[in-house]
């Protein structure tokens, strides 16, 4: 008997340590690859340190599609992660799904304070509905413009970036008159650079319903007449070797880096690895080029992605994820987190702390992405909130490459792709019809 | 024992062994060239990479780039389950494919047309395509984020049946008639006159099978959920910052690449004689 | 047909049921499921699903793009097929010709197989690149025509015709070869005694008794190419530029997984396996009359 007892006894106390130091495990689905994977594991890493009950297991599951679709495939496997970093086309498809678990609601339901006031106005705009976020902003960036200050030198321009798409024009045929470069500029994500993220800087409708945000029965309205006129002018800059097409997502980026073109549009995110991969040239930014009057400059949209987080979890664990989310809300990791990735800060705190270290004099690249984001927004500019907007990115970008493979002209092309896309938005609206 | 198939058919040459010597380096350089540049890449560094005119010949930054790819994958514990997809997925597949070859060419049972279509049926139609309802399953069969699920979805094709099949249709009918004749059994007939005659299908079958199992990506990455489960194709993708905000590092992902097919690679060199030895038997 | 048989009852099920229990549960089973998923519109999240009956169907079937994707999976897998056969057969006939370092020559060209297709179109995605590509820079030198896959559609489709087949050419050679060296060599030297040429030769011998390889080999390359040869288009084009490479398997996966259509493309998935099945039926009732064993 007494033997029974002891042995009970000692196999209490062994599990006992175990049990006591078995910290609850968070799933947390990412797309980051690369070096921004590592950093994110080094967030993580950071936030496991600091508390011993949570520990949150960071996963890359591959591109953002791959990450929403198999978020969506576990979840209906009834075992879904508990945070997944969705990208901000697919943040109509997440508000829509009756998956999520509201961001606000949680941490007020966990009891967590954040203060939402302090997260700048276009990132909550977008990520907004009814005045509460719904998913935690994690990595924004904006479309800003880079330039190679060697070759401006040698064309004999000024150092500065053209701030009109007028110079844009001018500058290129500089460029390539006096052989600095062979092209004069092409842009990255051409969906999101020219088009998404175009429209609202000068303060133009993208689609009806206020972008979607007011109504599920919306209407593309890129065929009007300032996108002909935008399109158009690529199209027209494509055949003259001022503009050269160079794929999607970041497929153009090598034109740049190895001095092809002297311009590119692509995302602020892409400053660090600039910093790293281009020697050969002094490299500088500028906002993105606007047409000037009579359209109004007004600011850029938010891309990137947040952090939903999914139901379906064990009640307790969501105190966790509450505490991951005000983790990296927190001034000191969105500074980190900023300054080693190149991501926007997206709390005024810490925009202001960074501005008092000079990080912004001593990297004004970053201060372009930033500056694009300031103000309020209006409707035209507060974001996009269209379904399947994948699809649509899709579409449009299929027939971006028409036009400027010449197949088609700048109107038909657009036409298009908005026809195209009201069908996906139609697909869309009755396929979550309540 | 059949006689074994001839190791080189003596056949005149019609135009010399110089010009097949020539025709062949060329087939190899041309066959070899992708390999070579990809080698190439890896020993680079990013600016080396993207240069133009494109540099093609190596540099030294091997070392490192080797390295950090080593490091930032996590190679280890991807070559191994890599391995065991490979292997797990291969011998299942020859294990009972060999089975319903045999039944299927041997037997004559009812519903042997059924079987036949249903089992052919299943060619080569991708997991890619029914990826979603075969992840569903998985999931209802609990085998989520395991190796069951990473390699039995792998067996349902009927490739190496179909193989199988194939090669038992040419073994003349005499020599099953005089095992019969012998008072030898099915199963006895299978493993001890078929099984022997086999080797050099099966070892193809292998080399296949392994790099299939190797080399698959979308379905290891819809089901697998935790890294210690991952294979090293996709290890090879996380290396590629996907989300084309950051500028890709090519050379590590080409040194990743490397050592990602060095196994099967080294499985067909190994295996290459009986990879190609005797796929086919010779006729009497 | 086999005129030697085992007469054993249960035994033959006993040996097919390790095989179909797998095709049941991983192929049948998400079929049905397919079938199923292509009679509703279902929400992203799956958690509402209104019945459509055949209208993904009819709906795909007015579509222009998906008829595109049908031309190219015909371009794409014929394209696959003539060249890994072709220079598979030619490579083959080569290394067995009467010369020194033969297995030297065929370990050299057998071993791309063992990589994985989203390395090897990686590669050639590489090789074909505008800006820093070898071939785009050295075809510079001979036309002035811009090699530019990004905008033209004939050149992606060509990139992943010639990667895939690459991948795909050593597995041909090794069946060729097997094929080949299989041939008694008491059957070619009666045949030439016999005053046969060596193109005669190959025509009514050779090619005759390599008949079930060549009727493996295309069934194989066609199927591969018509249904599986997805992961060289997915790690290169995505099925641009504007649709030139898009596939029918690559459209079914881009419309389910990334689109998150799944009722459109399940309904993809019920044709694709439609136009498998016939296409092996066919090929089992009219080829393999032809072949010899």
């Amino acid at each position: 008997m007494a033997i029974i007892c002891a042995a009970l006894v000692a196999v209490a106390l062994w599990l006992l340590p175990a049990a006591a130091g078995a910290k609850t495990e968070i799933q947390f689905w990412h797309a980051m690859g690369g070096q921004l994977g590592e950093t994110v594991g080094e967030l993580v890493r950071q936030f496991n340190a600091s508390q011993s009950e949570y520990e949150v297991k960071a996963l890359n599951k591959g591109t953002y599609p791959e990450v929403l679709t198999g978020a969506i495939a576990a979840y209906r496997q009834k075992n879904p992660p508990h945070i997944v970093q969705v990208f901000d086309v697919g943040t109509q498809t997440m508000l829509m799904s009756g998956a999520i678990y509201p961001v606000y609601q949680l941490m007020k339901e966990q009891e967590v304070a954040v203060n939402w006031g302090d997260f700048i106005k276009p990132v909550t705009g977008y990520y907004s509905k009814d005045g509460n976020l719904y998913s935690m902003p994690f990595n924004s960036s904006s479309p800003i413009f880079y330039y190679n200050k060697d070759a401006f030198k040698k064309a004999g321009l000024p150092d500065k970036a053209p701030a009109t798409w007028k110079e844009v024009g001018e500058a290129s045929k500089k460029l390539m008159a006096s052989g600095a470069t062979k092209c004069g500029f092409t842009t990255s994500w051409p969906s999101w650079t020219m088009l998404e993220n175009t429209f609202p800087w000068h303060d133009q409708p993208f689609a009806t319903n206020q972008n979607g945000y007011t109504g599920l029965d919306t209407k593309l309205l890129i065929n009007g007449e300032f996108g002909q006129k935008h399109i158009g002018q690529l199209a027209a800059w494509q055949k003259e070797g001022v503009y050269s097409y160079g794929g999607r997502m970041g497929q153009p980026d090598p034109k740049f880096i190895n001095g092809e073109c002297a311009m590119l549009v692509q995302s602020s995110a892409v400053i660090g690895g600039f910093k790293k991969s281009i020697t050969k040239f002094q490299w500088g930014t500028g906002q993105l080029p606007h047409w000037g009057a009579p359209y109004k400059k007004q600011n850029a949209i938010v891309g990137g992605g947040t952090l939903w987080v999914m139901k379906g979890q064990k009640g307790p664990d969501y105190k966790g994820v509450a505490q991951f989310m005000k983790f990296i809300s927190e001034p000191h990791q969105q500074m980190w987190w900023s300054v080693t990735t190149g991501y926007v800060p997206i709390t005024q705190t810490a925009i202001k702390n960074l501005e008092a270290g000079y990080h912004f004099k001593k990297n004004p690249e970053q201060w372009t992405a930033l500056s694009q984001l300031s103000g309020t927004p209006t409707p035209n500019s507060r974001g996009h909130r269209l379904g399947n907007f994948v699809q649509i990115r899709e579409a449009i970008e299929t027939e971006l490459e028409n036009v400027f493979a010449g197949k088609k002209s700048a109107k038909e092309g657009l036409d298009a792709a908005v026809a195209k896309g009201n069908e996906i938005l139609k697909e869309f609206a009755a396929s979550v019809k309540q | 024992m059949l006689p074994v198939a001839a190791e080189r058919p003596r056949k005149p040459i019609p135009c010399g062994a110089l010009v097949v010597h020539a025709l062949l380096l060329l087939c190899v350089a041309v066959i070899a060239f992708p390999l070579y540049y990809a080698l190439v890449i890896s020993t680079q560094t990013v600016q080396e990479v993207i240069a133009r005119p494109p540099v093609l010949v190596p540099s030294g930054h091997a070392l490192e780039n080797y390295a950090e790819a080593w490091s930032r994958a996590k190679m280890p514990r991807l070559l191994w389950n890599s391995a065991i997809v490979a292997v797990a997925s291969a011998t299942g597949k020859i294990v009972i494919s060999m089975l319903s070859a045999f039944a299927i060419v041997y037997f004559n049972f009812r519903g042997r047309a059924v079987v036949f279509w249903m089992i052919f049926v299943t060619l080569m139609l991708p997991v890619e395509v029914r990826i979603m309802s075969t992840y569903e399953v998985i999931g209802d069969l609990g085998w989520l984020n395991s190796y069951a699920g990473l390699t039995v979805p792998l067996m349902a094709s009927a490739t190496a049946t179909f193989l199988f099949r194939q090669f038992y249709m040419t073994i003349p009918d005499e020599l099953c008639e005089a095992a019969q004749l012998d008072g030898v059994g099915p199963l006895r007939f299978l493993f001890s006159f078929l099984l022997p005659l086999s080797w050099a299908n099966i070892a193809a079958l292998f080399v296949v099978l392994f790099i299939f199992g190797w080399n698959q990506y979308l379905w290891p990455l819809m089901i697998t959920n935790s890294e210690a489960m991952r294979v090293v194709v996709i290890g090879l993708q996380d290396l590629i910052p996907r989300t084309g905000t950051h500028v890709p590092e090519w050379n590590v992902m080409m040194a990743a690449a490397m050592m990602a097919l060095l196994p099967p690679v080294a499985v067909i060199l190994v295996m290459q004689r009986w990879f190609v030895k005797g796929l086919v038997e010779s006729e009497k | 047909m086999k005129r030697a048989v085992f007469k054993n009852p249960i035994l033959p099920y006993l040996l097919v049921l390790p095989q179909l229990a797998v095709t049941v549960v991983f192929f049948f089973w998400p079929a049905f499921e397919s079938l199923r998923l292509s009679l509703f519109r279902t929400s992203p999240f799956g958690d509402r699903t209104f019945f459509v009956g055949l209208e993904n169907f009819s709906k795909l079937l007015v579509d222009p793009d998906y008829y595109r994707s049908i031309l190219n999976t015909f371009v794409f897998a014929g394209g696959v097929t003539a060249l890994g056969l072709g220079a598979g057969l030619f490579v083959a006939a080569l290394a067995t010709q009467n010369i020194r370092g033969l297995s030297a020559y065929r370990t050299a060209v057998l071993w791309p197989y063992g990589i994985a297709p989203p390395v090897a179109g990686i590669i050639f995605l590489f090789m074909f690149h505008p800006s820093y590509g070898v071939l785009p820079y050295w075809l510079s030198f001979v036309t002035a025509y811009d090699f530019n896959w990004l905008l033209r559609g004939w050149i992606a489709m060509a990139l992943v015709i010639i990667a895939t087949a690459w991948t795909h050419v050593g597995y041909n050679i090794a069946f060729f070869l097997a094929g080949l060296l299989a041939i008694p060599a008491s059957v070619l030297e009666a045949a030439s005694v016999d005053g046969a040429g060596s193109i005669r030769r190959f025509r009514s011998i050779v090619f005759p008794l390599l008949s079930p390889i060549t009727f493996y080999l295309l069934v194989v390359n066609l199927l591969f190419s018509f249904f599986g040869a997805f992961g060289v288009i997915h790690a290169v084009t995505q099925g641009g530029p504007g649709g030139a490479t898009e596939i029918m398997v690559f459209k079914v996966y881009k419309d389910g997984f990334i689109g998150l259509n799944l009722g459109s493309s399940a309904a993809q998935s019920v044709i694709l396996m439609i136009v498998v099945i016939t296409l092996t039926a066919l090929q089992f009732k009219f080829v393999e009359k032809k072949v010899t064993y």
